[in-house]
């Protein structure tokens, strides 16, 4: 039986929420398999991240070098083909971030087999569910032909949690060929901020076009989500604007999200912004126009003009926290 | 140069998907048609490109039936020069997209292929990134800048990723996708209009490129997701908090 290959995707020396997610998933489709199930890590030093992914009860294969220093799609495709080649891989699984957007329909093409993105159920080691159409239609997807490449939402599983049984740690040494050594990273540009991350929050505050500039996300939103201890997000419409950067829209096109709790602040609710929101499991809207079809979705709904509602709701939650 | 730009024929983003009894597909009774709203934005990137560097030919490429026809006129009329549209009513899936683009490159040779992060309807964000692939060209996916070089042998790309923004240098030919921020893309003028049913539109079919197109995966079945309902309207902030601690217990 074919094993399972998880792409570790890290960021400043760590392994974000979601690799812990394309990580269950993967063993998930390892045990449908009846195979292992393996994890890559490629970069430049990667000795301390392949010793803390193997803590996960994988095995983990880990390709260092000055090529894999910055993610580029080229450079990477290539070692993972490789990898799948050396390793009897039957599926290749990564969260479906910015990176695994990027790299796994060209690691799908490299493989020439069929590819299934933003996977949200694994019913067998061939069979996916995934949605389409900004999620009004979800399919049941089957890849008949072998290795598969596969991207999972990563509102869709839960992270994994650490193994017992420690995983066993490989090296290999894999130099892109000149086809795939041609993009070059320049620079990245990081957003800063001291709030959590969108995509891993228990509560998200999202703000739309009815806030009205990117000042009144300061002035009015910023604080709400610090009392709660809540990630920022956005409309299209907002980001649109230019009222916020782009990272920051939840939405069909831009991140799902699946809080504890969603908070959307002047969001009217397009079919697209509902895609990345609607699993969320407590929905608040906040809007002064009772037509908005936010409402529909939302578990408790408040028609109020926001630019005093969110305030004194910024002043309720202090006080709830200090009591 | 020359700039092949690739578009999709999809239902309207406002639309109200409905499935089909059986669940094959979705009821296209009454759906308005249009250009991916991505392949619009990297239409509109390769006329700014042509506005910039004279010489510039913008040629546009779909797959599908011949309704996209329309699409590929509205793409002229924005602007392109020329088009070519691949006949087939089989869905292709987006490995054999990027297949029937790479065959096509063979014969059109451009510098930049430029297309759409995703299309609305399948959402499947791949295609851009399979013809990279197959061609052995470097990618630069969800683009928010395209600067082009001088020379016009490279171009540094500003992508749009989790955290911020991250610049790549390519070389060309190179493939770009482009993402919302790229630009905001044009109307077609009336003159547009006009101009563009007298531009060439190259009819193909499918079977005559010699591709293989064969699906690799399938849709075993297509269902509409469990509905959330609404809960209920709050009177007052107050009553939101109490029932955000005491009900659903949140905060």
């Amino acid at each position: 039986m074919g094993n399972v290959l998880v792409v570790a995707e890290h960021l400043h020396g760590k392994f974000p929420k979601t690799t812990l997610v394309g990580l269950q998933a993967g063993k998930q489709a390892a045990t449908l398999a009846g195979g292992r199930c393996l994890a890559a890590v490629l970069g430049k030093g990667v000795d301390a991240l392949a010793a803390g992914l193997a803590e996960y009860g994988v095995g983990v294969i880990a390709v260092d070098g000055a090529p894999y220093e910055h993610y580029v799609a080229d450079a990477y495709t290539a070692a993972i083909a490789e990898i799948v080649k050396q390793k009897d891989v039957e599926v290749v699984i990564g969260a479906a971030t910015a990176v695994g957007k990027d790299l796994l329909p060209r690691v799908a093409a490299r493989l020439g087999g069929g590819m299934a993105s933003d996977v949200t159920a694994i019913v067998d080691a061939r069979t996916f569910k995934r949605p389409m159409y900004a999620g009004n239609a979800i399919a049941t997807i089957q890849i008949d032909s072998a290795p598969r490449v596969v991207s999972v939402r990563t509102t869709a599983f839960d992270a994994a949690p650490k193994d017992a049984q420690k995983g066993t740690v490989e090296k290999l040494a894999v130099t892109p060929d000149a086809a795939h050594a041609q993009a070059r990273f320049v620079e990245f540009a990081e957003t800063k901020s001291d709030r959590p991350v969108l995509t891993e929050a228990r509560i998200v505050c999202s703000g739309g076009r009815g806030l009205k500039n990117g000042e009144n996300f300061t002035v009015y939103l910023e604080p709400l989500c610090d009392a709660l201890g809540a990630a920022m997000g956005a409309s299209r419409a907002a980001v649109d604007a230019g009222f916020v950067p782009n990272d920051l829209q939840v939405g069909q096109t831009g991140k799902v999200v699946a809080p504890a709790l969603y908070i959307a602040v002047g969001i009217s609710g397009a079919i697209q912004h509902l895609a990345g929101m609607k699993d969320s499991k407590v929905i608040v809207a906040i809007n002064k126009d009772a037509e908005a079809p936010i409402f529909q979705i939302a578990d408790y709904g408040l028609v109020a003009d926001l630019f005093k509602a969110v305030p004194e709701l910024t002043e309720e939650v202090k006080k709830l926290k200090g009591a | 140069m020359k700039i092949l730009v690739c578009v999709k024929r999809v239902p309207d983003p406002e639309t109200v998907i409905k499935l089909t009894p059986e669940g094959a597909s979705i009821v296209t009774d009454n759906v308005k048609w249009v250009i991916n709203p991505f392949d619009e934005i990297a239409i509109e990137e390769a006329l700014r490109i042509k506005e910039k560097a004279a010489g510039t030919e913008v040629v546009l490429l779909s797959i599908g039936q011949k309704t996209a026809q329309e699409q590929l006129r509205t793409g002229l009329a924005m602007g392109a020069d020329r088009a070519i549209l691949v006949l087939t009513d089989q869905v292709v899936e987006p490995l054999a997209v990027a297949r029937v683009i790479e065959k096509l490159v063979g014969t059109e040779k451009p510098e930049l292929i430029l297309m759409g992060k995703q299309a609305i309807d399948d959402d499947s964000n791949c295609a851009g990134q399979m013809v990279a692939e197959l061609l052995g060209w470097p990618q630069a996916t969800f683009a928010s800048k395209v600067v082009l070089g001088g020379d016009q042998k490279g171009a540094q790309v500003t992508r749009e990723v989790d955290g911020g923004l991250e610049t790549l240098a390519i070389p060309l030919p190179a493939v770009v996708t482009a993402d919302l921020r790229l630009n905001e893309p044009r109307y077609a003028s009336l003159p547009g209009i006009m101009k563009a049913r007298k531009k060439e539109l190259k009819e193909i079919p499918l079977a005559e490129l010699g591709v293989d197109v064969a699906p690799r995966t399938r849709i075993v079945k297509l269902e509409t997701p469990p509905k959330r309902t609404g809960g209920r309207k709050v009177g007052s902030v107050q009553e939101l908090v109490q029932v955000l601690h005491d009900e659903a217990k949140v905060i």
